[in-house]
């Protein structure tokens, strides 16, 4: 086996680390890798998420915190062995603190070809500003 | 004389933990068979086997079908491609860049020959499945004993 070109670096999948909450499910987690960017009025979070699609993502926020929860299947052909490994199926979680308030009616959430996309519309600030009127 | 960096050492019991984690991701779900190695290239690839062929499965997430190439000679399956970087508006800045694009290619060479007429691929949520068939005349043999 002989590996050619590779311009596009991308390490293993990084597994979950322990340290937080006990998943319920057994099998092994891991952190999808992302993106995220920021234009004037949204968040867009891009995440890779391969063998999930819009039933099985769950996405939550809740104070300030977003959750990504993706559950996988693993696909074992049928009266196959598996001979050679180089990556492994399972479920995809991962967190992020957001400092903007969001407007979390207006949140849009799509899954294409493995990838969530996700826009967060900052929502306008309600604070209003007040006019100090001179005695 | 270079002076070296400040650094506290953890408790042993941290790094014990440290090593029992480290342990169980390097075995955890891993078939017994297939050691688990680290991808030489992009995309890593599992393999599949029985007697009448081969299937190969490849995450590819955020790869459009039509930028994927598969060629297959003899036994040797190219799997080559380019993952598209994403349309971004002008004026975003960016917080986290993990995902990487570009161009990518491997070669996969399977124990034996494929017959490339009946190789069929399957592109559905970011992975990619390969079938590769082995030649009816390749494939073994059951030989049967006759009574003497």
């Amino acid at each position: 086996m002989a590996n050619e070109t590779m311009e596009i670096q991308e390490t293993q999948k990084q597994e979950v680390a322990e340290s937080d909450a006990e998943r319920t499910r057994a099998g092994v987690a891991f952190v999808p890798r992302a993106d995220i960017y920021e234009t004037g009025e949204t968040i867009v979070v891009v995440a890779d998420m391969p063998g999930v699609d819009e039933k099985s993502v769950d996405i939550t926020l809740e104070n300030n915190v977003l959750s990504i929860n993706g559950h996988v299947e693993p696909r074992v052909p049928e009266g196959y062995d598996l001979s050679y490994a180089e990556y492994r199926e399972g479920d995809y979680q991962r967190r992020f603190s957001i400092s903007n308030q969001i407007d979390q009616d207006k949140i849009e959430a799509t899954v294409r070809d493995g990838v969530l996309r996700l826009l967060l519309p900052k929502s306008q600030p309600t604070t209003k500003k007040i006019a100090v009127k001179s005695g | 004389m270079s002076l070296l960096p400040f650094r506290s050492s953890p408790s042993p019991w941290q790094e014990m933990e440290r090593l029992r984690r480290e342990m169980n991701r390097l075995f955890a779900g891993l078939p017994a068979s297939a050691g688990g190695v680290a991808a030489p290239g992009y995309p890593a690839m599992n393999v599949w086997t029985n007697e009448d062929g081969a299937i190969l499965t490849a995450e590819l997430p955020g790869v459009n079908a039509d930028d994927i190439e598969i060629s297959v000679e003899g036994d040797t399956l190219t799997l080559s491609g380019n993952r598209q970087p994403d349309e971004m508006p002008e004026q975003a800045t960016y917080h986290r860049r993990e995902r990487g694009h570009g161009r990518f290619s491997r070669v996969f060479r399977l124990p034996f020959p494929i017959d490339s007429g009946k190789v069929d691929a399957a592109f559905e949520k970011g992975v990619l499945r390969v079938s590769l068939p082995r030649p009816e005349s390749d494939k073994p043999k059951k030989i049967t004993i006759k009574a003497g």
